[in-house]
């Protein structure tokens, strides 16, 4: 009866370190190696629907923020598929919906532009509010932090949003919400990712 | 509708916690409260889709990728080659691996690196390429030399390449690290040692590969990287509502 049961283990995380940047965008760190770096343009040129930028910081448990930080976004487009085998339908062609930032090393802050996307569709039953997934890598975090931000103007979808709806403490929900606000004609979405103490964002074991 | 088969929960047995004082980085960055576990739902089981037009063919040679032409970098030349695969042992085919180190010296091509060793004119320390069809990966460079970091004093990391793997989906995603078979500065590294489990770092460490060196040329490490693994979606249960 006893089976082998030969599965392997997962290799083990480690930090990316504070020189992330060199692999992952090395532009970023001071030289061009690669013809082209990828993730910077996450919608592509025929994506339809609402363009934005989304902005913000991550802040540690002192209150500073990281300016070492590497965030990696992965979403739908605004019909609410993925670019993706399994991602519901088609996306426009150059939408890969996967983008890559990094912070100012002086600053902290980071931003990307994208469009908004739509919902997509639940576990097995309804749907899942408008959200972007976000994963987080730093020199100090030894294995890539995973949240979701969901956007501010989207009360009912969000109230109704199977994943924020599992989080037991509802003033925590709003770590996950970003905030919307025009400059100079663009929407923009702040969204500031704190990683420890009272206002800590939520994050996902996925 | 079908259910797509999720992936295994992730066995934070083999990881590091977020928390680990020894790696000092570590307390002012980790999350104090848990994770909120969550079953995949079509965000998590997709993921970013990557081919031959994001890179180029000599992105995964870094004694030649930022080398002046007939010119290479000073170090012990070395291939770092191995298999992607995941938990079911199955070949994880055509996803991106990255990677990126100091030069033999132990310097980084970084603007915030300022340790003694010198730049290495010929050396970039980064590189990339997508697993063949089988999983596997190779990538031309130098052996990387320790360096030492600011955590307690005399702290020396051990040689290592940073690795970047993406699987097929968004909850594959892993950074970790390839140290090298013998280092004696394995075992007293804080970073490694945020790994509780000894297999686990034995897993990290390449071991040398002798028949794929290149006699008086080249000499080999294998590295296989083991990505979380996927049940079968012919034994999914549908639960109601959820
Ligand atoms: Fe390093």
């Amino acid at each position: 009866m006893s089976e082998q049961l030969n599965y392997l283990k997962e290799s083990a995380s480690q930090t990316a370190g504070p020189y992330v940047h060199i692999g992952l965008a090395p532009g970023a760190a001071g030289f061009d190696i690669y013809k082209q770096e990828l993730g910077w343009d996450i919608a592509g040129p025929n994506a339809k629907g609402e363009r934005i930028r989304v902005e913000g910081r991550v802040i540690d448990g002192m209150g500073a923020p990281i300016k070492d930080v590497l965030l990696e976004v992965w979403q739908a487009n605004a019909e609410g598929h993925h670019a993706h085998p399994e991602g519901g339908g088609p996306v426009e062609d150059g939408f890969r919906g996967w983008g890559r930032v990094i912070t100012d090393f002086e600053t902290g802050e980071w931003g990307f532009d994208t469009v908004k996307p739509g919902k997509t569709r639940g576990r097995n039953v309804g749907t899942q509010a408008p959200h972007l997934n976000f994963w987080i890598v730093a020199r100090g975090i030894n294995i890539g932090l995973n949240t979701r931000m969901y956007f501010d103007d989207e009360v009912e979808a969000n109230a109704k949003d199977p994943v924020l709806n599992l989080i037991e403490w509802e003033h925590r929900r709003a770590t996950l919400v970003a905030k919307r606000s025009e400059r100079d004609g663009v929407l923009v979405y702040r969204f500031d990712i704190t990683l420890q103490g009272e206002d800590e964002t939520v994050f996902f074991d996925v | 509708m079908t259910t797509p088969g999720e992936f295994y929960q992730r066995d934070r047995s083999v990881h590091p916690p977020a928390l680990t004082p020894n790696y000092k980085t570590s307390v002012a960055r980790s999350p104090r409260y848990s994770l909120i576990s969550l079953q995949n739902s079509v965000s998590e089981i997709t993921g970013p889709v990557f081919g031959h037009n994001d890179i180029d063919a000599g992105d995964n040679d870094l004694l030649t990728n930022y080398a002046k032409a007939g010119e290479s970098p000073i170090g012990e030349r070395i291939i770092l080659h191995g298999r992607v695969l995941d938990e079911n042992v199955k070949p994880v085919p055509n996803t991106l691996v990255e990677v990126w180190q100091a030069n033999a010296g132990g310097r980084y091509r970084h603007k915030k690196d300022t340790y003694l060793a010198p730049i290495e004119p010929n050396f970039g320390g980064c590189g990339r390429t997508l697993t063949d069809e089988n999983g596997y990966y190779y990538f031309r460079t130098v052996k990387p030399g320790a360096y030492p970091w600011r955590n307690m004093v005399n702290n020396w990391r051990p040689a290592h390449v940073h690795v970047s793997v993406f699987g097929s989906s968004f909850v594959q995603r892993l950074i970790t690290q390839c140290y090298f078979e013998g280092d004696p500065l394995i075992p007293i590294c804080p970073i490694v040692q945020t790994i509780p489990d000894p297999d686990a770092i034995e897993q990290l460490t390449a071991k040398l590969d002798l028949k794929a060196s290149i006699p008086l040329d080249t000499i080999a490490y294998r590295f296989d990287i083991v990505l979380r693994g996927r049940r079968s979606t012919l034994f999914e249960n549908r639960l109601e509502g959820n």
